[in-house]
């Protein structure tokens, strides 16, 4: 069977695979971008006090900003070390759809830094004295907004990818993005701690994951094709 | 007009330093961006200028060298 | 139907035209910008509660609604230069980029002025004062995205990218932080809700509005004249032009000498 004819979802799994196993080489990758995220989220204790009451109002926001800044950081191994050695470009010339490619490729990116993250979410809501009816609606609200920041962090790493100090632009490109997913998903822990349905904030960002998820592969693939000229 | 005086017209009912900030801060802005915005539309056409001189600087100098080696061979050879 | 466009797609006869026309826009904004600003300054009665504060108002809503609507602007070029690869509306969209910025600017530090003795605060988390901010830095992040690219042509097609992302956030951002800010609204009292415009409120506003939008195609004219010479500079008609210029610009100082 010639690579030309691979089905769909073949060639999905065929990247997918690749890039999980080019992760699972370089562990650090994976560790690095956690260890940040905790870090981070030690930190405000430290700065603003260790009031079990201050901490556990402002745990949803720490804990969500952390997320995206550690994901900010871990963003730019998406596309980079593949345009490095030219196999992105050999990608963008196969007969394969991009959509197809970039998808799995954030999939990837999305199962090696946001997986984790959500699984060490509860330890960190722990040091944070978060509410004990929130851990649901952090868990959930991560499990939905983790891909929309990888999604949408994927459009700003294929436009900077071909520049040389993309590191600090990339970061001004895609935080502003962030905005919606940070506030309904803050709202909804904040909701959920006072005991109400936070349903409708689960759903605004479930609308969001799959706005991005139907519309980021296109825009990374036309971003790709702008930086790999 | 509003104002029974130009000290009531500057003291804005007491609101004077915010209007005349918000419109001093504006104009400034807005003056810096026309200046800029003309000053960069000459820095272009003396940039595009400048090149395209030395091109034809380079242009001559190609020339006067390849005549100098057509007009004489033989120093070329020696 | 649409053939009388079709010249306007040379860049050679849109720079020409765009030259033609940039002395009457220039004239017709300082007209209409003169009349509105005094009025507005000295003539329009002042609001019964918020008395002369009141007047910051004449900037800072075109500031606002301008700095809106070059986004779209933007957004309109960069999708026509996608979707049928027309390089002057790049161009176009490079020069409305810092046009914008200034006025987001502008309308930010003007409803700071107005905030401070309305509200007590000189920065508040009011949804539209908020949004303005993200469409800052939405507009920061286009800029810079210019600035990055070597090439002018990919540097367009990344930012054209780029505006049309965030042309689709920006409605989803502003909604989010409206809706974020009713639900985190303390006690503070909005007087900066809609204003009881009576009709010789309204004139100068109208002034005001029409002067601020004159002015902002006049310099984004600008800007999209020094955008057409960069992107063409190795064209036969971009370098007649330029010579031209420096010619007369040579004897203008050799009269000045003399």
């Amino acid at each position: 069977m010639s690579i030309a004819n691979l089905s769909y979802r073949a060639v999905f799994s065929l990247v997918l695979k690749r890039d999980l196993t080019i992760a699972m080489r370089h562990k650090d990758d994976i560790i690095n971008p956690l260890l940040f995220f905790v870090i981070v989220v030690t930190l405000f204790p430290l700065g603003i006090g260790p009031e079990a009451q201050t901490l556990s109002r402002i745990a949803p926001g720490i804990i969500w900003v952390a997320a995206l800044l550690s994901t900010l950081l871990s963003l730019d191994r998406l596309f980079k070390s593949d345009h490095d050695d030219g196999s992105l470009e050999q990608m963008l010339l196969s007969p394969h759809p991009v959509f197809i490619l970039v998808l799995a490729k954030i999939v990837a990116h999305w199962l090696i830094t946001g997986l984790p993250l959500i699984l060490i979410a509860p330890l960190l809501a722990v040091l944070l004295h978060l509410n004990e009816q929130s851990y649901g609606a952090l868990m959930l609200t991560l499990l939905l907004g983790t891909p929309v920041l990888s999604l949408l962090g994927a459009i700003g790493v294929g436009l900077t990818v071909g520049i040389k100090k993309g590191g600090v632009l990339l970061s001004l490109l895609v935080l502003p993005l962030y905005i919606p997913v940070l506030i309904f998903a803050t709202s909804a822990i904040d909701t959920a701690a006072l005991g109400l349905p936070y349903s409708g904030q689960l759903a605004i960002i479930a609308a969001l994951f799959i706005g991005s998820l139907t519309l980021a592969p296109f825009a990374v693939g036309a971003a790709l094709k702008v930086s790999t000229n | 007009m509003q104002f029974d005086s130009f000290s009531a017209f500057l003291n804005m009912g007491g609101y004077g330093f915010y209007v005349w900030l918000s419109f001093g801060v504006s104009a400034a802005l807005i003056a810096g961006l026309l200046f800029s915005s003309l000053t960069s539309h000459t820095k272009v056409i003396k940039q595009i200028g400048a090149r395209q001189q030395r091109e034809n600087k380079l242009r001559q100098v190609r020339k006067n060298r390849q005549n100098s080696t057509t007009n004489n061979p033989n120093e070329e050879t020696q | 139907m649409w053939k009388w466009l079709h010249p306007y797609a040379n860049p050679e006869v849109s720079y020409h035209f765009t030259g033609k026309i940039l002395p009457w826009l220039g004239a017709l904004a300082t007209l209409f910008l003169s009349i509105g600003i005094i009025w507005a300054l000295a003539f329009a009665p002042a609001d019964y509660q918020q008395g002369d504060s009141f007047r910051i108002f004449y900037v800072h809503v075109p500031a606002a609604s301008l700095s809106m609507g070059i986004y779209f602007g933007m957004a309109i070029a960069a999708f026509t230069s996608m979707v049928w690869q027309f390089k002057l509306a790049d161009a176009s969209a490079a020069a409305m980029a810092p046009v914008g910025a200034i006025f987001t600017a502008i309308a930010l530090i003007t409803g700071a002025a107005w905030g401070k003795p309305m509200w007590g605060t000189w920065w508040i988390w009011d949804a539209r004062l908020t949004s303005e901010l993200i469409l800052l830095f939405l507009y920061l992040g286009v800029i810079a995205l210019h600035n990055a690219f070597e090439d002018k042509n990919l540097a367009g097609k990344a930012a054209g990218i780029l505006t049309l992302v965030g042309v689709i956030n920006l409605p989803i951002i502003k909604y989010s932080v409206e809706w974020w800010n009713t639900l985190h609204q303390g006690s503070t009292v909005s007087k900066l809700g809609k204003p009881s415009m009576s009709i010789d409120m309204l004139w100068p506003f109208v002034f005001c509005f029409i002067g601020f939008a004159l002015l902002v195609a006049t310099i984004i004219c600008i800007r999209f004249r020094s955008e057409i010479l960069t992107r063409n500079s190795i064209r036969p008609w971009v370098r007649t032009l330029v010579s031209e210029h420096l010619s007369k610009h040579i004897a203008q100082e050799k009269n000045n000498a003399i």
